[in-house]
């Protein structure tokens, strides 16, 4: 009895054996989006059981190129030499895109503060140490500033938002770039250190004068203050995810279908663009073992390029410019399992 | 029972006993050997991971201060210091406190106080340290900045400790929030020991003409003083390992310096803060060697306070065999 019930339990789960199990694991920053792609995939495709774990961007390039996962998820592009390492075998595809927003702690200005690419990058060197040096008054003028000195808030702890922000101070600041450089976590020469966005938000809120970076996602729903910057065209542009989004259309420049993906974004052309801004990728292999995996992994990442991204902005999350997307689709097509490309079965 | 005759020789139940014996005995040395073999692994995964850093960087390692991940070149001397500086802070504030609350706890308080007031300060052991944290950037920080640091620089401005500017996050509110996360555990163990103090100590010293305080000073303290070492190094072996209060408090800054207002950094901080994200085996390797480093002190203090007690201890002082 117990036997045949076993039996008959088993096959009824055959069907479901079929189910195709995905694993990625990664960044942080854009885990929200992922789960909640995820969750309304699954609805409509009982096909693929997906599961991310964001474990951060470097675990997630660790685990995809051990090959534990099936696929990762990076704020920070892999470099050169951890791509050579697996011999090429990964695509970085772009999903969303996020920014960083100068945060601070003036209760008396209720103006948005308007920040020169120049000052922010000699703030963050500690050579502007006053709210009221005449580079940020002449900036902002109109506004009274308190005359209190500036108090500098950093992550502490590794993070995709850190490599946007210090990308985006090495590119419109030749003394950073040689000094600091860019990564997830870089040899502050300032300032204080708060471990996540909410860590630096707690930071600010209670260091009078201070200044910090978040995202703008974290800053939208915490509604803090947050400066706007002057992009590559002279305007002051405060961020939001049209200005985002804005800024990965003018740096289209800089790709192509069959070009890699892994572009900065920051400081790009375009008078709507905010500077601050960033692509976050799922790393893909080139060639996988087994099609079936390929397909239905190739299959989901099409569904968030193009239905998923309606869901990008409630989230806060800035949508990929329109254009990218038959450049994507061309990427995706190169995928291949056993010497063919699996989109024939993946689109199906 | 029964008559107490000698059992009748049952050879085959004798052997299967044995074996069972033999079973059993094999079994729990298994369990016994198992957690220090634990140990030598952790160690011996920790001394693998770490290797890259090691041969990288040697002893240098120790005493350099740069931290920098993007050129690839890391010093922990600061984290070391940090993790030291804060931790003593803390014992500064936590030993007088929580010895304060156990003696006054066995010797002094009412009868009817002493249930309740143990309770609630075993009770702050209680509170998951990321609550230290939030509380310790909202409310304890803003109170150091507006009634504690202005007047003790008042008085002590001149010495090094007090030099600089403070921003709230600094040393100083890391060695604060640690003394209150450690004081419960060192005031706990506090109270057991004078507790087993045996009354006739007490009864000796009055008898004698010592007030009570005397009394306490002279002859309870001194006969339970190893196992208020004990407490301490507890407290200690605690306060260097804390992780996210101190992270959320001390400012995460890679810097050396005299003065408590200034920001630090900590062993426990640094992996926590930079282990998901470290992109490059060197860096990892890096963060690996920080944890042993953070492994050996621990075991060093340890070791040292076992020596202590054991020196302290040699009379039959209450505590050391518990210990």
């Amino acid at each position: 009895m117990t036997k045949f019930s076993l039996l008959a339990l088993a096959a009824l789960a055959a069907p479901a054996a079929a189910q195709v199990k995905l694993n990625g694991a990664g960044a942080t920053f854009p885990n929200i989006i992922y789960q909640d792609w995820m969750l309304t995939y699954n609805q409509s495709h009982s096909d693929a059981q997906l599961n991310y774990q964001s474990i951060g961007s470097g675990g997630g390039i660790r685990q995809f190129s051990d090959g534990t996962v099936d696929f990762g998820a990076t704020d920070a592009p892999m470099k050169d030499s951890a791509i050579a390492a697996i011999n090429g075998n990964v695509l970085h595809i772009p999903t969303v895109l996020g920014g960083d927003v100068p945060t601070y702690n003036l209760p008396d200005v209720k103006a948005t503060l308007k920040f020169t690419p120049d000052v922010l990058a000699d703030i963050f060197l500690g050579k502007l140490t006053k709210w009221t040096d005449a580079r940020i008054t002449s900036a902002n003028p109109g506004v009274k500033l308190p005359d209190a000195d500036i108090v500098v808030v950093h992550r502490s702890d590794g993070s995709g938002t850190t490599f946007i922000w210090t990308d985006y101070l090495s590119k419109v600041s030749p003394e950073w770039e040689q000094k600091v450089g860019r990564g997830p976590s870089v040899n502050w020469p300032v300032g204080l250190g708060g471990k996540g966005n909410e860590g630096v938000t707690a930071t600010v809120k209670q260091t009078p004068g201070a200044i910090g970076y978040v995202e703008l996602g974290y800053a939208m729903a915490n509604q803090l203050p947050a400066g706007s910057v002057r992009n590559k065209a002279g305007k002051f542009i405060a961020a939001s995810l049209e200005s985002i989004t804005a800024a990965a259309a003018g740096a289209m420049k800089d790709m192509g279908p069959t070009t890699d993906f892994r572009v900065s974004i920051t400081n790009p052309d375009g008078d709507a663009a905010y500077p601050v801004a960033s692509f976050t990728w799922f790393l893909l292999h080139r060639q996988y073992d087994d099609a079936a995996k390929a397909a239905a992994l190739v299959k989901f990442v099409w569904w968030a390029e193009t239905q998923g991204q309606a869901r990008a902005a409630p989230l806060g999350y800035a949508p990929l410019p329109k254009q990218l997307g038959p450049w994507i689709e061309v990427r995706l097509k190169s995928i291949t399992a056993g010497g063919k490309s699996v989109w024939t079965t993946a689109a199906r | 029972m029964d008559d107490g005759s000698p059992v009748a020789p049952d050879r085959p139940a004798l052997v299967g006993r044995n074996a069972v014996d033999r079973l059993y005995r094999a079994a729990l040395t298994g369990l016994a050997l198992s957690l220090p073999l634990l140990l030598v692994a952790l160690l011996a995964e920790l001394v693998a991971s770490a290797w890259p850093a090691i041969t990288r960087f040697g002893v240098r390692f120790l005493w350099t201060s740069v931290w920098d991940p993007v050129a690839g070149v890391f010093g922990a001397a600061p984290m070391i210091f940090g993790t030291l500086a804060s931790s003593l802070l803390a014992l500064l504030f936590a030993v007088p406190l929580a010895l304060g609350v156990a003696i006054y706890l066995t010797e002094f308080s009412p009868k009817w106080l002493r249930q309740p007031v143990a309770f609630l300060v075993e009770l702050l052991a209680a509170i998951p340290s990321v609550v230290y944290g939030l509380w310790g950037i909202f409310v304890l920080i803003p109170f150091l900045r507006g009634y504690v640091v202005p007047p003790l620089r008042g008085v002590l401005g001149w010495t090094p400790f007090l030099q600089g500017v403070f921003y709230g996050n600094s040393l100083l509110a890391g060695g604060v929030i640690l003394a209150i996360m450690i004081v419960p555990y060192i005031a706990a163990v506090s109270r057991e020991v004078l507790l087993a103090v045996p009354s006739s100590q007490r009864e000796a010293a009055l008898g004698m003409g010592a007030t009570r305080w005397e009394a306490v000073w002279t002859a309870v303290v001194p006969y339970g003083r190893a196992g208020l070492i004990g407490a301490v190094i507890l407290g200690l072996g605690r306060a260097l390992g804390e992780t996210m209060a101190v992270t959320m408090l001390i400012g995460n800054r890679h810097d050396i310096g005299l003065s408590v207002l200034q920001p630090a950094y900590t062993m426990a901080a640094a992996v926590a803060n930079e282990f998901s994200e470290a992109t490059t085996n060197l860096y990892l390797s890096a963060l690996f060697e920080v944890g042993l480093i953070l492994f050996v002190v621990t075991v060093v203090v340890n070791a040292l306070a076992r020596l202590m007690i054991w020196r302290v201890a040699r009379g039959t002082a209450v505590g050391s065999r518990a210990l």
